[in-house]
């Protein structure tokens, strides 16, 4: 049982990077706008939040400054791509190249630093209780901001005026522009808190997951995140249990491994990109589907033109 | 083209550009020198001691020498491009420091017959490209033997990359060291696919924590299981470099590769016009391979049996690879007395008799 409780903590632990990064996508994307910065702006949120943190000792001020990095970076992206009109493909192309090689530069100093244990909650009795004890009463806390997110984003996009905005003009921005919103400012706000959910992802990965700073410490993350918004046909509630599946293969392989269950590992650390491309498949299959849940100008340049 | 190779490949070409431009300025009568990382300088493990080297090199020649590196190259088509680049521009002799650069580096070789190449721990060599490499295992039998005797759950966790003979042979060396020291020894192996992803590693040292290993070994280039074994008061053994400013507590030793005598005597060798193709295999006998102080959590009987074990192979007196051995299936694979000869070390591609589990294709 315990090792049970503790294979689940390690889905949880290995899922939370995931789900920040990819919610915060799904809600631009949602906007009809493609980032692919995604790497670059967790790299940028690690190297923030581990910096902060060394300097002030803070956590939370660590969180706070992965989350504004995150948010820098994704303005810059909004100007370029939004004011400036440029390609939103080679922009996020070049979002993540110039995050990882900013975060080496601002982590140069950092490396071999290290912070104290990430606080865990504690609810007396409740955290006690064996099984849903430790599972449910005692995550860090941006566990539960993580799911949290989820589904306050669910709600949004689907109840609120401000989340049918969003889907308009994600769906036809022209359209949107004729009836009178702002699509670029609306276009921005998405940026910002796609960017912001990215740098608390990548401030994850470096206080809580592995509490270190090294170059390139992401190692992919970002792209995956990208394909768990397709995989959950932009779906909130599909991101995080995209993330979750995708975490859970990873962590089972490994206990499978030291158990020495004869399973290849090449096969197990491939498993989780085969169900990805497994569930394109499906989803495709039904067009009007696809057609319903992605946004339809993705990646599409918006310029008044009244 | 996935997205990210597109990616890594742009920013390849970038990289090289700027050696190009950078070259173009550049005076004839130094030696120029190269060096290809495959992860970044500040990795704290594999090419950060790479890189460790090339500092000496231009620490002992001073102006003498020019060097150049390119870092976070992948293995594959883009590395072909980047040694091109490297040689075109006219280096004098290119270091690729990974084993994934083996055929490009020969390909590249072939078509600059003029120029040095060395590639590390391949096993390609022509009139222009050398190898070189360490012998790992001889540190990973000492670290063994240290981790046999200091396990309380008598499990060490061993967090592999690719099986390739070069990793098999480090598990079944350390295995060697730690049952010589304790019978009851018993090794959980995962292996991650990975050479570098820090919270792949952190997981899976998670993992291994989490079936009851207290001594980790890695044979990955990041300081995340150091730090996890910090974090959950168990040992490890550091892998490349010191790893002591992650776990001051955890790490029992660490192996650190030492590449600069060798960088500073084959660059000397193009200075003066004796460099000539061959195979070097140092270890602790060589210097090339430190096993860094113990750490203060080591008591000194302990370190006394590792540090006989250390001097014994670094004299040549003991190969950790002695007979009788027996593969995993039981056959017989050294008899008694017999030492491994280096074809079959480098060629290792089983586990010895007591490690459970079978190794991946």
């Amino acid at each position: 049982m315990d090792l049970f409780v503790n294979i689940m903590l390690g889905i949880i632990i290995a899922a939370t990077p995931l789900v920040f990064a990819a919610i915060g996508e799904l809600v631009v994307e949602k906007s009809g706008v493609l980032n692919l910065g995604v790497e670059g702006l967790m790299i940028i949120g690690a190297v923030a939040g581990f910096s902060a943190t060394v300097e002030t000792g803070s956590f939370i001020l660590g969180i706070l400054a992965a989350i504004a990095a995150g948010a820098i970076l994704a303005f810059l992206f909004g100007i370029l791509t939004q004011t400036l009109l440029s390609n939103q493909v080679a922009t996020g192309l070049a979002l993540t190249m110039f995050g990882l090689g900013l975060a080496a530069l601002w982590g140069q100093g950092y490396s071999g630093k290290s912070v104290a244990d990430f606080p865990r909650l504690y609810i007396p009795v409740l955290s006690d209780l064996p099984v849903i004890g430790p599972l449910l009463f005692s995550q860090d806390f941006l566990v539960y901001v993580s799911i949290g997110l989820v589904i306050a984003v669910a709600w949004f996009l689907k109840k609120t005026r401000g989340g049918l905005i969003i889907r308009a003009i994600g769906e036809n921005h022209d359209a949107a522009h004729t009836i009178g919103y702002p699509v670029v400012r609306y276009r921005f706000y998405t940026l910002l808190f796609g960017g912001a959910c990215a740098g608390l992802g990548g401030a994850y990965l470096s206080l809580v997951q592995t509490p270190i700073w090294v170059e390139n410490m992401t190692a992919g993350r970002g792209w995956i995140a990208l394909a768990l918004v397709v995989f959950a046909a932009w779906r909130p509630g599909r991101a995080l249990l995209g993330a979750y599946l995708f975490g859970g293969i990873t962590i089972l392989q490994f206990h499978s491994q030291g158990f020495g269950i004869n399973i290849e590992p090449q096969l197990l650390a491939m498993l989780p990109y085969l169900a990805t491309i497994l569930v394109l498949v499906l989803i495709s299959r039904d067009k009007l589907k696809v057609r319903l849940n992605a946004p339809a100008s993705l990646a599409r340049p918006f310029y008044a033109t009244t | 083209m996935t997205r990210y190779s597109f990616v890594s490949w742009f920013m390849r070409t970038v990289a090289v550009l700027a050696i190009i431009f950078g070259a173009a300025g550049a005076q004839a009568q130094k030696t120029k020198v190269g060096f290809v990382y495959v992860g970044p300088v500040g990795d704290h493990g594999w090419s950060y001691q790479h890189h460790q080297g090339l500092l000496a090199v231009k620490k002992e020649f001073g102006d003498k020498v020019e060097t150049t590196h390119v870092e976070n190259i992948s293995e594959g088509p883009d590395a072909e491009r980047v040694i091109q680049q490297l040689a075109q521009s006219g280096h004098d002799i290119i270091f690729t420091t990974s084993f994934g650069f083996m055929n490009p580096t020969l390909k590249v070789a072939r078509r600059f017959p003029n120029i040095k190449f060395e590639h590390a721990t391949g096993f390609k060599r022509t009139k222009n490209l050398a190898t070189y490499n360490i012998r790992y295992y001889e540190g990973r039998y000492v670290a063994g033997v240290i981790a046999g005797k200091m396990t309380k759950t008598n499990t060490i966790g061993y967090i592999a990359s690719f099986p390739i003979p070069e990793v098999v042979m480090g598990i079944n060396a350390a295995y060697l060291g730690a049952k010589s020291v304790n019978p009851n020894i018993k090794f959980k192996i995962i292996w991650v696919s990975t050479w570098f992803d820090p919270g792949k590693e952190a997981d899976a040292s998670k993992a291994l924590y989490d079936q009851g290993a207290d001594v980790l070994f890695q044979h990955t280039d990041s300081p995340a299981a150091m730090k996890l074994a910090e974090q959950k008061g168990i040992r490890a053994i550091g892998q490349a470099s010191d790893m002591k400013a992650f776990g001051p507590n955890a790490q029992l030793t660490a192996l650190v590769n030492n590449w600069a005598p060798y960088y500073v005597s084959r660059v000397k060798s193009v200075m003066d016009g004796t460099w000539k193709s061959t195979d070097t295999w140092g270890g602790i006998g060589a210097n090339m391979l430190t096993v860094a102080p113990w750490g203060e959590n080591v008591p000194p009987e302990v370190a006394k049996i590792a540090e006989k074990a250390r001097d014994d192979i670094a004299s040549g007196k003991f190969h950790p690879f002695t007979g009788p051995l027996n593969k995993q299936d039981g056959t017989q694979f050294l008899k008694e007395g017999e030492v491994i000869s280096d074809r079959d070390l480098s060629g290792m591609n089983f586990y010895v008799e007591g490690i459970e589990g079978s190794l991946p294709k």
